[in-house]
């Protein structure tokens, strides 16, 4: 079975390789070719999945060493792979979720004349993730890392006619870079500490390293985690993200790719573990993450950014469960996964709204859809009441365990977690009902396009619809699957461990508590929304609406922090390097041979000069050879 | 006497380059076919450079060794040899010089339809056979063994090189021919001048080094191999001053060809003038051999004042590190920029050569392998751009990948490697400096991974800038990358994605001589705080 694993990873990347590389004769049919490579790897998943459940929950890994990478000295890196739960779960839903979205896109970029190069990035992003999760060391899963950026930059950017898609796609890259920073330094820390980066010598002695090491360890995967998952203060470039195809919010910004943060921190659960202050760090950015996003998506007119918002704050809960240690790793990507599918539910819902609205994008010029888009409306508001927690659906029961563990921290801190957690769940109801009604309930309030075309909103093809389907099929039933005889919790701990908090609360209340909070966050978005008709022109709003709908100040301090100084510095440079470093080393020079002179000279023609200066050296040469032999 | 392949290998470009530079005026394709031939009879020679070596553990460092006397009086010889880092510079070059000869195919034709009287002096023939010049000059100094030898070889190839930046430039700029011109003659004379001062302060030196082992030894010495046995067994051990002040005559010289901060402001110039193809041979191979000196004389002979300059030379590393990134985003001239995004890579190398792990050598070597390919890819296309709408302006540009999509996808591949995307050659040597860096000094090593943010920013910036947004005016009719242009680009990308995913054969080249570097500057690699193995072996 092992061998399987590589395939699993070489199959989208075969595709990716020919529909690149294939050119025009694969218009026609490469599409079909992309979505074939990612239901193989399905496939080749669904195989591997069975055949380590007939295993015994410890030998739940498989290896795979493929070849020796750079061998240089005592620093040794492997292509290899490592499949255990962990993996294994990333791999499902990477590949299920890859899969519907594929289908998805058939449908989705049917006029798009590039959409062989846009199945060509999808199957080479599904390779790159792949490779992320499986990789059974640091530095093969920091190619994965930047293939998945090389990816998203490439589908961000895949209209990049467009200024704004393609500055959006250059945005995710750099700021992601500054993440990869911390991912290089936290693999040459390891280097140093243990002599290895692989995850079998590192994570199962990483207490032997001192605290102040593993905290920096733990940092600076942290810093790389920001980047990738869009936590505070690298979170800038994921609303900007949505220029990209919606296929990609829902696979890359939604489902995968953004959720690699928290793998990363999962993974590394051993130094974690033994660095109590990184965690601290990882809770924090964690909740003000999770505050962050849900107030922007509470602002967003634009219904891909106020889903992007709702992205970002869903990440916070897995980051700051992951930074609870073992009482909180299980929940985190068990709330991933739910995640994965109720969020690409709703990206493939907006595309589908998108679809049959001219690609408007503006939520105020939506409404009373659900007559016209029926099959949209449904699976959008399954997934919907899956985000928002209504009891017995998924998000129910990942978010509430997430809330459960916050309390079980104990003391002020869990208080605080709990409360800051039940906050954002009422404000996920709030904008998410938002969401909800401004587009498919009230007045018709569609606007023509830039052309003049009026939208004939219609629903979407069946390869739209299909997916659409299954996936609010996995928001409805995923919980239920995972909690009964918590068969995921089973699934999960060997790998990442599982300890019980002392919880002040039981789960009753917290669930209790949850529920209440998503009816009044309910409450208020249908007072606001429900009740009175929605202005197709936004109101100028309150100081908090409008800083939240600039993303809460974000690209006005980066820019005037980082871009501006930036910018002067540069240009700075560019001037000094000229006038002093250029001068100043020509005029040393002057002053010892008199070049600038020569220089001055040869310049204004006198190019047999430099024969002069040649015969020079040469004669130089001459002497000294005659003189060594004198003496 | 075996057949000496090494020679050969010098001999086959420079034979090229007179048989080249002998084809009749009319007769400009023959010329440029028989260059190419030569180019790749070099290439096969290459080739057998490296089967014939032996990486086996015992095996002789330098190989293929042939050793002639030329000057008795004074103890100079002709005595070549190659480790594997020898080796792999060559092999880099004589790859590369075939890509560069199809690259600048009609970059030296007579402009047609320009009175006679008006017409610059481009003789197709000399541009081809200057190129080979230059390949046989610098495969000799990566294979010379003796260091006045070495030194000619240094100096000469600044001759066709200067005749290379002075003597082609683009088609045609802002200014004009005539500015064009009189811009194109002042980077020559300063690449010339500069690379002369820095070849005088080292001829002192060589003279110096031979007085200093007629101190000591039976007789002066100009050969390596001599000077480093006779290091390692005691036999001759400078005076900290005397190796102090003849380590700095020779990194002098290499500092400026390298070029590191601040003797570099010749090469922007230099690279911004000449045309694609002369750039990457200024960039991706002469000033390898600086870079490669520096390795192979700097710390092997003079180990101790190496270790006593290395704070200096690593600050100067970093400063280029950064200070060539932050310029390279200024940049308006996309030649220019390229070159001073060179320059950054110059101080990762040079950090690599003196951060003295195993690590940081073969991390370097590879460096100039990857940083030479990877260069290659991206300063050519930005030519066959250039040779399109005639600027070198970024601005002039915009939205290029909606008329020529493959020119733009080549482009950012070029790109990324030069940003060191994993995957991709580069990464794997960024990687091992800042391993070798960060594991000698670790604020060094985190200094240095700010330059993985820039370099994003100074390759995207381009690309954004360039190749994306609506089509500007002038380009709509820009037609997409031509066979021959495509023929020269995917090989090189080939190699770029081989080199990231499977660098083994590389490293298995370079092994043995990384590891007489490292014990000729008498160093070992700095020791993990929490050996894994111990910890295992002890429980």
């Amino acid at each position: 079975m092992e061998s399987l694993i590589g395939l699993l990873v070489a199959a989208p990347l075969l595709g990716a390789a020919v529909l690149l590389l294939g050119g025009r004769r694969l218009d026609r049919a490469g599409h079909w070719f992309g979505l074939a490579m990612a239901a193989v790897s399905f496939v080749l998943a669904v195989a591997l999945f069975f055949d380590l459940l007939d295993r015994a929950g410890e030998e739940r890994t498989l290896h795979q060493h493929l070849f020796s990478w750079v061998p240089v000295a005592d620093f040794r890196a492997d292509v290899a792979f490592q499949l255990d739960q962990l993996s294994m779960t990333f791999v499902l839903l990477i590949t299920g979720v890859g899969t519907l979205i594929h289908l998805y896109s058939v449908g989705y970029m049917e006029h798009d004349e590039r959409r062989r190069r846009f199945f060509g990035y999808l199957n080479l992003f599904l390779g790159a993730m792949l490779l992320l999760v499986l990789a059974d060391n640091y530095l093969l899963l920091y190619v994965g890392w930047e293939g998945v950026g090389l990816a998203s930059f490439l589908l961000i950017g895949f209209w990049q006619h467009k200024p704004s898609a393609a500055t959006a796609a250059k945005k995710a890259f750099v700021v992601n870079r500054v993440g990869d920073v911390g991912l290089s330094i936290a693999i040459l820390l390891m280097f140093t500490t243990f002599g290895s980066f692989a995850f079998a010598e590192v994570l199962p002695n990483a207490d032997s390293a001192s605290e102040g090491t593993l905290t920096g360890i733990g940092l600076m995967l942290l810093l790389a985690a920001c980047g990738k998952s869009a936590q505070v203060p690298l979170q800038s470039w994921l609303g900007d993200a949505m220029e990209g195809p919606t296929p990609v919010s829902a696979l890359i910004h939604a489902a995968t790719m953004v959720t690699a943060g928290v793998y990363l921190v999962v993974r590394s659960g051993a130094v974690f573990d033994a660095a109590p202050d990184a965690q601290t760090v990882v809770v924090v950015v964690g909740a003000v993450t999770l505050l962050f996003g849900a107030v922007v998506g509470c602002a967003k007119d634009d219904i891909k950014k106020a889903l992007a918002g709702s992205t970002m704050s869903q990440i916070g809960y897995m980051m700051l469960a992951a930074g609870l240690g073992p009482i909180g790793y299980v929940f985190a990507i068990m709330h991933l996964v739910t995640h994965g599918f109720f969020k690409a539910g709703l990206f493939l819902g907006a595309g589908s709204v998108m679809h049959g609205m001219n690609d408007e994008v503006d939520m105020r010029r939506y409404g009373g859809l659900r007559t016209y888009m029926p099959v949209t409306f449904v699976t959008f508001g399954l997934a919907y009441l899956a985000i928002i927690g209504f009891p017995y659906l998924s998000g129910f029961f990942s978010k509430d365990e997430i809330i459960y563990a916050g309390f079980s921290k104990g003391g002020t801190e869990g208080w605080i977690l709990g409360g800051v957690m039940l906050l954002g769940a009422a404000l996920t109801a709030y904008y998410m009902t938002r969401i909800m009604l401004m587009t498919f309930f009230g007045e018709k309030r569609w606007q023509p396009d830039a052309n003049g075309h009026e939208p004939h909103p219609h629903e979407s093809p069946l390869t739209m619809t299909v997916p659409m389907m299954v996936l609010a099929g996995g928001a409805v039933a995923a919980g239920f699957v995972f909690d009964a005889g918590e068969s995921f919790v089973h699934w999960l701990e060997p790998v990442t461990g599982l300890e019980h908090g002392d919880s002040p609360v039981s789960h009753g209340q917290v669930s209790i508590a949850a529920t209440a909070v998503m009816v009044l966050g309910v409450a208020g978005a249908w007072f606001q929304y429900g009740r009175r008709p929605v202005p197709v022109v936004a109101p100028t709003g309150s100081l908090l609406t409008r800083a939240a709908r600039r993303d809460l100040l974000q690209d006005d301090f980066n820019h005037a922090a980082f871009v501006q100084t930036g910018s002067y510095l540069t240009r700075g440079l560019v001037y000094l390097d000229h006038k002093l470093v250029d001068g100043v080393v020509n005029g040393t020079a002057a002053s010892f041979g008199g070049l600038s002179g020569r220089l001055r000279r040869i310049q204004n023609g006198f190019a047999r000069s430099y024969a002069v200066s040649m015969f020079g050296g040469a004669a130089v040469l001459v002497a000294v050879t005659l003189l060594m032999r004198a003496v | 006497m075996s057949f000496p392949l090494l020679t050969a290998t010098a001999v086959a470009p420079a034979l090229g380059a007179v048989v080249t530079a002998a084809v009749p005026a009319a007769r400009r394709t023959t010329a440029k076919w028989l260059a190419f031939g030569f180019s790749l009879l070099t290439l096969a020679l290459a080739a057998a450079v490296v089967l014939r070596f032996d990486t086996a553990p015992g095996a002789d460092r330098f190989q293929l060794t042939e050793s002639r006397s030329w000057i008795p009086d004074f103890g100079v010889r002709y005595e070549l040899g190659v480790d594997g880092i020898g080796v792999a510079m060559i092999a880099l070059t004589a790859v590369l010089i075939p890509f560069l000869i199809g690259a600048g195919w009609n970059d030296a034709d007579p402009v047609e339809g320009e009175a006679p009287a008006n017409r610059r002096w481009r003789p197709t023939q000399g541009f081809f056979a200057l190129i080979l010049m230059v390949e046989a000059m610098v495969i000799l100094s990566f294979a010379a063994t003796d260091v006045f030898l070495f030194y000619i070889f240094f100096e000469a190839m600044l001759i066709p090189m200067y005749f290379l930046i002075g003597g082609f430039g683009d088609r045609a700029g802002e200014q004009g021919e005539e500015g064009q011109a009189r811009q194109r003659s002042y980077a020559a004379v300063k690449f010339l001048l500069y690379n002369l001062a820095g070849g005088l302060v080292m001829l002192a030196a060589v003279i110096g080094l031979y007085v200093a082992t007629a101190d000591q030894l039976p007789e002066g010495t100009f050969s390596l191999q001599a000077i480093l046995e006779a290091r390692q067994s005691g036999e001759l051990d400078f005076a900290a001053d005397t190796e102090r002040w003849l380590f700095l005559g020779f990194f002098l010289a290499f500092a400026v060809k390298a070029p590191l901060w601040p003797l570099h402001t010749w090469l922007p110039n230099a690279m911004g003038e000449s045309t694609a193809p002369v750039a990457v041979l200024i960039t991706a191979v002469v000033d390898k051999v600086g870079t490669f000196a520096m390795l192979r004389f700097c710390l092997g002979m003079f180990p101790e004042a190496s270790e006593w300059a290395t704070p200096v030379v690593v600050g100067l590393a970093l400063v280029s590190i950064i200070y060539g990134a932050l310029l390279a985003i200024g940049q308006r001239d996309m030649k220019r920029l390229i070159a001073y995004a060179s320059i950054s890579h110059f101080g990762f190398i040079v950090l690599g050569v003196f951060a003295m792990t195993s690590q940081g050598h073969g991390g370097a070597t590879l460096y100039m392998i990857n940083h030479g390919i990877a260069t290659a890819a991206l300063m050519l296309v930005a030519g066959f751009l250039i040779a399109r709408r005639g600027s070198r302006l970024i601005a002039d540009y915009g939205g290029v990948q909606k008329t020529a999509p493959v020119l733009a996808g080549t482009f950012l591949i070029g790109g990324l490697a030069t940003l060191s995307l994993p995957g991709t050659g580069p990464f794997v040597s960024e990687f091992l400096v800042l391993v070798s860096a960060f594991s000698r000094w670790q604020a060094v090593g985190i200094i240095a991974c700010t330059g993985i943010v820039l370099a994003a920013l100074y390759v995207l910036l381009l690309y954004q800038r360039t190749m994306t947004g609506p089509v500007k005016a002038g380009l709509e009719k820009l037609p997409d990358l031509r066979v021959r242009e495509i023929a020269v680009v995917a090989p090189l990308i080939v190699l770029l994605v081989f080199l990231g995913v499977y660098p083994k054969p590389l490293t298995e080249i370079l092994d043995p001589a990384v590891e007489h570097t490292m014990s000729d500057v008498d160093r070992t690699d700095p020791q993990p705080q929490h050996d894994v193995s111990e910890v295992e072996a002890a429980e």
